[in-house]
Parts: C-alpha cells; structure tokens; sequence
C-alpha cells in the first residue's frame, strides 16, 4: 500500500477543528505554565525553609516523572477527590503544571545570570528588595529567559498528543479515528507528522528571530 | 488482586520500563553518534542526511513517531512487534537530541587541538579517535544525563501501544482494583525512583570521566 494523495486530500478538512484543539491546549497549557512557574519560582526564593525545600522537592518531583502519567493523575485521581472537570481541562492542566516546573528553573536561571552587583547598587540606591527585583533585575533577566521559554513553548506543542490518552480529540486522536474507521492508518498518521514538522520548524524559526532581534536591543 | 499481587504487577510493569529505557538508551546511543559525527563532518553527502534525521525527529511528536512506526512501517512490509516498535522509535526520537549534544560538544575542543594532531601527522580517524572524542566526551555528560530522564519519561508513552510497562500495568491494576489514586502515586514514585537512579549514575560517570563543567 502507497500513500494516497486523493484520500490524503478528502480527510484534510477534518483536521481543522483538531488542529484548532491542539493549539487551544498548548495556548491555554502556556499561560499556566508561564504563571504557576512565576509562583514556584517565588516560592522557592522564600526564606523560610518549609516553603522553599517542598517547592524544590515538587519541582524535581514534576520534572522527573512522565507526562503521561501525571495526566492521567489529573484525569483519574482528581474526579475521586471531587474535582470535575473535562478531559481537556484536565489534559491543560497537566500539560501545565509539568511545564511549570520546567518554567520555573528557567526563571531561576534567568534571575541569577544577572550579576550579583547589580543588587548590591540596587541596595546602594536604597531600593526595596521588590523594587529591585521588578525595576532592576526582571527586565536584565528577561532576554535570557525569552529564548527558552520560546523551546519550551515548541516542546508542550509536541507533547499535546498526549491528550489523546485521555480521549481528548485532538490531531493524534483524530487520526486514530479515521485510520480505525477506514483501516488506512498511512495517510492520517503521516499527515499529522507533517503537520506537526511543519508548525514547529515555523515556530522554532521564529523564536530564533525573536532572540536574534532582542540581542540587538541589548546590543 | 490484593496487595500482593498488585505490587508484583507493577514490579513486572517497572521491570519492562527499565528494559524499554536501556534498550532505546542504547539506539540513541548509537544513533546520536553516528548522526552528530556526520553532522560535523564537512562533507556534505554525510551532513545532509544526518540534518534531516535530526530535524525530522527533533520538529514532530514523540508519540506521533511510535505510532508511525508502529501503525504505519507494517503497511510497508516491515513489520516489527509493539516492543521493538518502542524501542526503535524512543531510541531513534532521544538519539536526535542527542546528536545535537554531540555535535555541540565537538565544537567545544579547540581547534588548537586538531592543528596539533594534524601536525603529529596523525590521520583523521585517530584525530577523532584519541584526541577530539576523549575530549568532547565529559561535555556530553550532564546534557545526556537530562536526555536520559527525557527517555524514562517517554517510555510511559509506550504504554499506548499496549506494551505492558510501568504505566499500563498501571492502567491495568486500576481497572481491576479501581484504587486509583493509590496506583498512580505508587507509580508516579516508581517513576521518580528510576530518575533519581539516572542522575546518580550520571553523577557518578562525570566523576569518574573528571568533567570539570
């Protein structure tokens, strides 16, 4: 069996409303990761040691354990808890707090690539440990948190697929219906690869662009 | 299924976790090798193909590649059972990221390096034999070390082609004890337990290997 390019052409269409779901969970799946990364980060800056050691230790906890089954944590575990909620909320929340963590030691790196003496001449100034962490480091730090955050961005985007594990009908998913309905698995599976290629290799280039313009604006 | 028999499963599951983890460590091995030497090379004939791997597998979705391989390589002919499927795919997806690494760390052995060993009269093969690889080697390690993780944590993906791994069991043990949340934080702390494992092993190789970085 060969591709088919007239089949390949008839089931294009239907990718549409899977790409649209695809893209929702890792837009909605960024913004949390991006957020709940922000709050480890503060957390684990904290000065009391009970805060800061668990925030360390769930951060090393969420990063060393499969995506896939902290999904299906999301997806199982939380409904016996009463937590209701839809396969695809459940599916961006776990895309989300995986990547916070990730988010979350980019931060890290980012506030400490600005050099140590840029706090000692915010305290020689007299400005407030916050005041110099919004007004002075934060924006030092944000070009090298920019490109890395872009990666990660890719990365959840290619993770998606996951979602199919808990029935969300995304394009991973999508294909599997229509390779078991028609038995013709080459052109659907192949398709959502190209797909997938396609949108990352675009959104890989542009990040590049983006931190190529942001080094000349520190230049 | 008592508790008995619901740890043994998941022992079972871990077991096979372990070998999926070692066996695609191993494709990776080899395939981030041969494609990150190809891709520094300066012959273009070696460097196009290896660009290609790498983009192919670097720019689509892990779980869509095992399925491709799975589902879509038997309608060709080649067929190869759910395990090798597994193995393949996960070993050949880590392997290029790992030909980045490698291709990054030859970069790093100064060029000083290849000047001398030309001017020993040494030839190209033991240039990169004994003065370029010993030499990118501990540079490799601590980004390995994370695609290693990266690889443990994708193999729960081949719990989706009904490979009997950690993470079905898994799903097994659930449906037929519905004590779900038991199950998945026993899992999730399985899972954690063989990454603490990878990062001590890493550990222990970079002191080995004295990598300074």
């Amino acid at each position: 069996m060969i591709f088919d390019w007239a089949y390949a052409m008839d089931i294009l269409p239907r990718f549409v409303p899977a790409l649209w779901v695809t893209v929702q969970a890792t837009l909605a799946g960024m913004l949390i990761a991006l957020t709940l990364g922000m709050v480890l980060t503060l957390l684990r800056r904290c000065r009391l040691i009970w805060v800061r050691w668990p925030t360390t230790a769930l951060i090393e906890f969420v990063r060393s354990t499969p995506l896939l089954v902290q999904m299906y944590f999301m997806f199982y575990v939380l409904p016996e808890a009463g937590v209701r909620m839809s396969a695809f909320t459940a599916g961006a929340l776990a895309l989300g707090l995986h990547y916070a963590a990730y988010c979350a030691e980019v931060y890290r790196a980012g506030l400490e690539a600005v050099p140590r003496g840029q706090w000692d001449a915010a305290a020689a100034l007299n400005l407030g440990h916050w005041s110099t962490l919004r007004r002075i480091i934060v924006p030092q730090a944000v070009s090298r948190v920019v490109p890395a955050l872009g990666n990660y961005l890719v990365a959840m985007f290619k993770d998606t697929p996951l979602l199919s594990a808990i029935t969300v009908v995304e394009l991973l998913q999508l294909a599997k219906m229509i390779g078991a309905e028609s038995f013709r698995y080459v052109e659907a599976l192949t398709m959502v690869g190209v797909l997938f290629l396609i949108l990352s290799l675009g959104a890989a280039s542009l990040i590049r662009a983006l931190e190529r313009r942001m080094r000349v604006a520190h230049a | 299924m008592d508790y008995g028999d619901l740890a043994a499963a998941l022992a079972r599951g871990m077991w096979v976790t372990v070998q999926i983890t070692a066996g695609a460590a191993g494709v990776a091995v080899v395939a981030a090798c041969v494609a990150g030497l190809a891709r520094s090379s300066g012959k273009r004939l070696l460097r196009w193909p290896a660009v290609v791997y790498v983009e192919l597998f670097r720019g689509t979705s892990a779980l869509v590649q095992l399925f491709w391989i799975y589902f879509v390589l038997p309608r060709f002919g080649i067929d190869i059972g759910a395990m090798t499927a597994a193995i393949v795919a996960l070993g050949l997806n880590v392997g290029a990221y790992g030909a980045e690494v490698v291709r990054g760390a030859i970069r790093t052995v100064p060029q000083g390096q290849r000047d001398a060993a030309a001017a020993l009269s040494l030839t190209a093969a033991q240039t990169l034999c004994r003065v370029v690889w010993p030499q990118a080697v501990p540079a490799m390690l601590p980004p390995a070390g994370n695609l290693a993780i990266e690889l443990l944590k994708n193999s729960a993906l081949v719990s989706l082609i009904a490979v009997t791994e950690l993470t079905f069991a898994a799903q097994l043990a659930r449906t037929a004890t519905l004590q779900t949340s038991q199950i998945f934080v026993l899992v999730l702390l399985a899972y954690f337990a063989l990454a603490l494992c990878i990062t001590g092993g890493v550990r222990f190789l970079e002191k080995r290997l004295g990598a300074t970085t």
